[in-house]
């Protein structure tokens, strides 16, 4: 005896009552299970039933593909209740992507034809929802018969059917073309909604078809003067709007038919204001018609006056309490800021106070729409607002708001030192979300305003011992003092109070970013090599720099380590380059790497000394160096791979190379030797022979001061054998300040190709006390090293 | 319109109407997702909101998310109203209408959305029509209840 099968809502209830989900599933496959069975054996009587209970399962995310055969043999049967389910059936579970989709194509066309049109409505809607580009083919002729059936019921289902039929089969357009001129005149709102929806849709398509329609242009101009001026209607009226649905429908229509087209859109105008001034605004149904009309307005080409009508309609919506209103404002706000930028600029206040906006979606298109209106007579005023908005707005906004900031900035600033000041704030402000190259173009801006130096130093100074944790600032203002350390320690800038800062603050706030775990690798290179610098801009022994950078000698990281291994190599062996080395930067181009590429060249041309080289050591213009030097290209084939810097194209400047120690490795070095000393001014030699070239000998020469008594305008020439080659570089200065001041350094270049015995004269000229000295002597014990 | 759904505050679907043709595993998580994304949508919050390429526009009645895909051209105004349109059919023909109506109920839910839709558009814009286009096509169901004239499945 079989059992009866559950009703469908039985089976609802029975599955809702399941605790678990895993009882849930016993429930369900249960059913299932009963319901195969029960197609199987065909029970016509209760199909509707298993299929609906089947479709049920199905919303539940089970399985329920077995159930498609079912799904044609109910719409096949003759019983409504069938078809009703069998349809339903057919729209839920098959697509165009299973084959027997195409089977239920033969009781579409009876159904279609048969006379009942309830019957005629669920296969229309069928074929309307999932109907593939076959099935639409093989049917248009049936739907286009209806088209002209007098039941408006079937005729509304008929014309939008066409609509999708075009959009899966284009070329059936011919076929459905024609009918909508007649349509047109159809007073049935279904009917007419239907029509403008496929006019729509031919227009969108072809070209010829929207040149064919625009002379109904009129028709629809007095179609939707008759909905608007027309009174209440309880069948059609939302909120007092009539057919809000038509008329968005009309104005959609009438903005592709106007579009581009001077002649249409005149004849539109009148009306559009007509729409735009009369219609309900207090609930949302006369805001969606406003908003097409606004919509339609910007889109053709309308009046200027209308326009600004469209732009104030917006403004005025974004005043409205409703915030999907505001939403939709905003956008449409965002779409016309470049084409009417001045009518939107008019309503900026409100724009404004939209960023305040809780819901983030809105907040992000206030945020888009305030920097799309800075300009150059507001942008102090916007800026200090989209300041304030970075302060406390949401985390995702913030690399927005950001680099929106950073670029109005450098779009419009009034004056370097506002912008300074700005980059400033945001970077104190946001400063882990700005982009990567706000570092780099932060110190390009600085770097070039020379009278802001004392100030940007100042400034970042004080931001820097406030906060070292924010890497994008903390990297400038490491820079800044590396670079103007020594307009840091003047005291006075007259537009900042005067701050006194000593050296050793100075040093031990750099050293405190080097050694904070906050920093990244790439702020502690910055540190270091600004550490460095101050080496020269500072007065003091540098005794601790000097242990900072001998430290890092053996640092893990090995940028860091080979910066120091480096400049440790510079304070030892190359001392008196050390000031032309370290010396103030000049202005980096805006494509900068190429120059600085060029600049590495010559410095590592410098210290490889394969030719003599003409200029000064001290030169400033970076360029000139590139005279130099035959043996560039030579010269740099010999050196080690370099690792591209983490922090970018500036930290490569100083990247000496580090070979020079192991090249001369292979020598133990030589001995320094003093030569002279008189009444506290020393002169010491140090030498080195590169072992590449064995016939070249290198001579510093440092003159150092222990008295107390400047030494100036000191001078120191020399003189050697015939057979010798004497070059005598320019020295580092002509003046050695009293009580151990910076010594002057100078390098003297000694080629010995016959190696011959060494001897050397010196002559020096110098006031020290007050008095002009004059020495001359041949310098003596010259170790046999130096030329042997 | 390219798609509908409705799903409750838990999560559970009762009722997708797909516009365009998707598999059932694509159409799976797209449904996931998105309930997903509007369920943990603020209640202060507006009703669009941007998710892939479409438009969404979604309303809360009582327990029940009412949620649409439209195009980037479709006026997200009117689709509330569209929303709305439908809730206020649901309501007239269920009278006071609950989500438990449209869970035991469901293909009724689906027969008024087609009488009110097809294939994405609006296909009538009077209530009366829609509500009498039901009734109809009730009457022609066979069998029927005992006593009260509708149609048992």
């Amino acid at each position: 005896m079989m059992t009866p099968s559950l009703k469908l809502q039985d089976l609802i209830e029975e599955i809702r009552g399941a605790k678990t989900q895993a009882q849930e599933r016993e429930v369900i496959h249960k059913e299932c299970a009963h319901i195969r069975a029960s197609f199987r054996d065909g029970d016509p009587l209760h199909r509707h039933r298993q299929l609906a209970k089947l479709l049920y399962v199905h919303m539940l995310g089970y399985p329920a593909h077995f159930g498609q055969m079912e799904c044609l043999k109910l719409i096949a049967s003759p019983r409504f209740s069938d078809k009703r389910v069998g349809y339903l059936g057919a729209m839920l579970l098959l697509d165009e992507r299973q084959d027997a989709h195409l089977l239920i194509t033969n009781s579409i066309k009876n159904d279609l034809n048969q006379g009942i049109q309830p019957v005629q409505g669920l296969a229309l809607c069928t074929l309307s929802t999932m109907g593939s580009a076959e099935m639409c083919r093989d049917l248009a002729t049936e739907v286009e018969k209806l088209l002209l059936q007098p039941s408006p019921y079937v005729r509304k289902k008929a014309v939008l059917t066409a609509v999708h039929m075009i959009r899966k089969v284009p070329e059936l357009s011919n076929i459905f073309l024609p009918p909508c001129a007649q349509l047109l005149h159809e007073r049935h709102h279904g009917i007419l909604l239907g029509t403008i929806t496929l006019i729509t849709e031919l227009c969108e398509r072809s070209p010829a078809a929207l040149g064919h329609f625009r002379k109904v242009v009129p028709q629809l101009v007095q179609i939707l003067r008759t909905l608007v001026t027309s009174g209440y209607s309880t069948e059609h009226s939302v909120s007092g709007v009539s057919d809000p649905f038509l008329q968005v429908q009309i104005l959609r229509l009438l903005r592709i038919l106007g579009r581009n087209h001077e002649e249409s859109s005149e004849t539109m105008n009148d009306l559009l204001a007509q729409v735009a001034t009369n219609t309900e605004t207090s609930r949302n149904a006369g805001n969606a018609v406003l908003f097409e009309t606004v919509l339609t307005i910007m889109d053709i080409h309308s009046a200027a006056g209308l326009r600004v009508l469209a732009v104030n309609i917006l403004g005025r919506f974004l005043l409205n309490s409703d915030k999907n209103i505001r939403y939709v404002a905003l956008t449409s706000l965002l779409r016309l800021v470049q084409s009417d930028h001045s009518a939107v600029q008019r309503h900026r206040p409100t724009v404004v106070e939209c960023l305040q906006e809780p819901d983030a979606s809105l907040s992000r298109r206030a945020l888009e729409l305030s920097l799309a209106l800075v300009n150059s007579s507001n942008v102090r005023a916007m800026t200090q607002e989209l300041q304030g908005f970075l302060k406390s707005c949401p985390p995702d906004l913030r690399a927005d708001c950001a680099s929106g900031i950073l670029l109005a900035a450098e779009r419009f600033a009034p004056t370097k030192r506002w912008h300074i000041d700005t980059i400033l704030r945001v970077l104190t402000t946001a400063g882990t979300h700005v982009r990567d190259d706000a570092v780099a173009n932060l110190i390009q801006l600085i770097g070039g305003a020379q009278e802001l130096h004392a100030y940007s130093v100042r400034r970042l100074y004080s931001a820097l011992a406030e906060d070292i944790s924010q890497q994008p600032l903390v990297q400038v203002a490491a820079w800044c003092i590396g670079e103007y350390g020594d307009l840091l320690l003047e005291g006075s800038c007259e537009e900042i109070e005067p701050l006194q800062v000593e050296e050793e603050e100075v040093l031990a706030l750099l050293e405190k970013v080097l050694q904070s775990h906050m920093s990244l690798p790439a702020t502690r290179g910055y540190a270091f090599t600004a550490l460095m610098k101050l080496s020269t801009r500072f007065h003091g022994d540098n005794n601790r720099i000097r242990q900072v950078v001998s430290i890092y000698g053996s640092c893990l990281d090995v940028e860091l380590q080979q910066r120091a291994v480096e400049y440790n190599t510079l304070f030892r062996k190359y001392d008196h380059m050390r000031a032309a080395v370290l010396e103030k930067m000049p202005l980096v181009e805006r494509d900068g790497p190429l120059v600085i590429e060029e600049a590495e060249e010559s410095k590592e041309a410098q210290l490889s000394e394969a030719t003599p080289i003409p200029t000064e050591p001290q030169t400033s213009k970076l360029l000139d160096l590139l005279d130099l030097l035959d043996d560039d290209t030579e010269d740099a084939q010999h050196l080690a791979p370099r690792d591209p810097s983490p922090e970018g194209a500036l930290g490569h400047l100083l990247n000496l190379p580090c070979h020079p120690p192991a090249l001369y490795q292979t020598l133990p070095p030589i001995p320094n030797l003093q030569v002279f000393e008189r009444e506290g001014l020393q002169l010491n030699l140090s030498f080195v022979r590169p072992s590449e070239i064995p016939a070249l000998l290198l001579i510093t020469a440092t003159a150092t001061n222990s008295s107390g008594s400047d030494v100036t305008h000191f001078v120191c020439q020399a003189a050697v054998p015939k057979s010798f080659q004497l070059q005598l570089q320019a020295p580092s200065g002509d003046t050695v300040p009293a009580q151990g001041g910076l010594p002057i350094t100078q390098l003297l270049r000694i080629l010995n190709p016959n190696k011959a015995p060494l001897r050397l004269k010196l002559r020096l000229t110098y006031n020290h006390f007050g008095q002009s000295v004059q020495e001359i002597f041949e310098v003596n014990n010259l170790p046999l090293e130096t030329w042997q | 319109m390219q798609f509908m759904l409705l799903f409750s505050r838990q999560g559970k679907l009762r009722l997708q109407k797909w516009y365009v043709p998707l598999s059932d595993k694509e159409k799976k998580k797209i449904t996931r997702e998105l309930v997903q994304t509007v369920l943990a949508r603020k209640p202060k919050m507006c009703s669009f909101l941007e998710w892939r390429d479409l438009k969404i526009v979604y309303k809360r009645y009582a327990s029940l998310y009412f949620c649409c895909a439209v195009e980037d051209q479709d006026n997200e105004l009117i689709t509330l109203e569209i929303i709305h349109r439908y809730v206020e059919l649901l309501d007239k023909y269920f009278g006071s209408v609950c989500e438990l109506d449209i869970i035991f109920n469901f293909e009724k839910a689906y027969f008024i959305l087609d009488e009110f839709l097809l294939g994405g558009e609006v296909q009538e814009t009077s209530k009366k029509n829609v509500l009498k286009a039901i009734e109809q096509a009730d009457l022609l169901q066979e069998p029927r209840h005992e006593y009260f004239n509708v149609p048992v499945y």
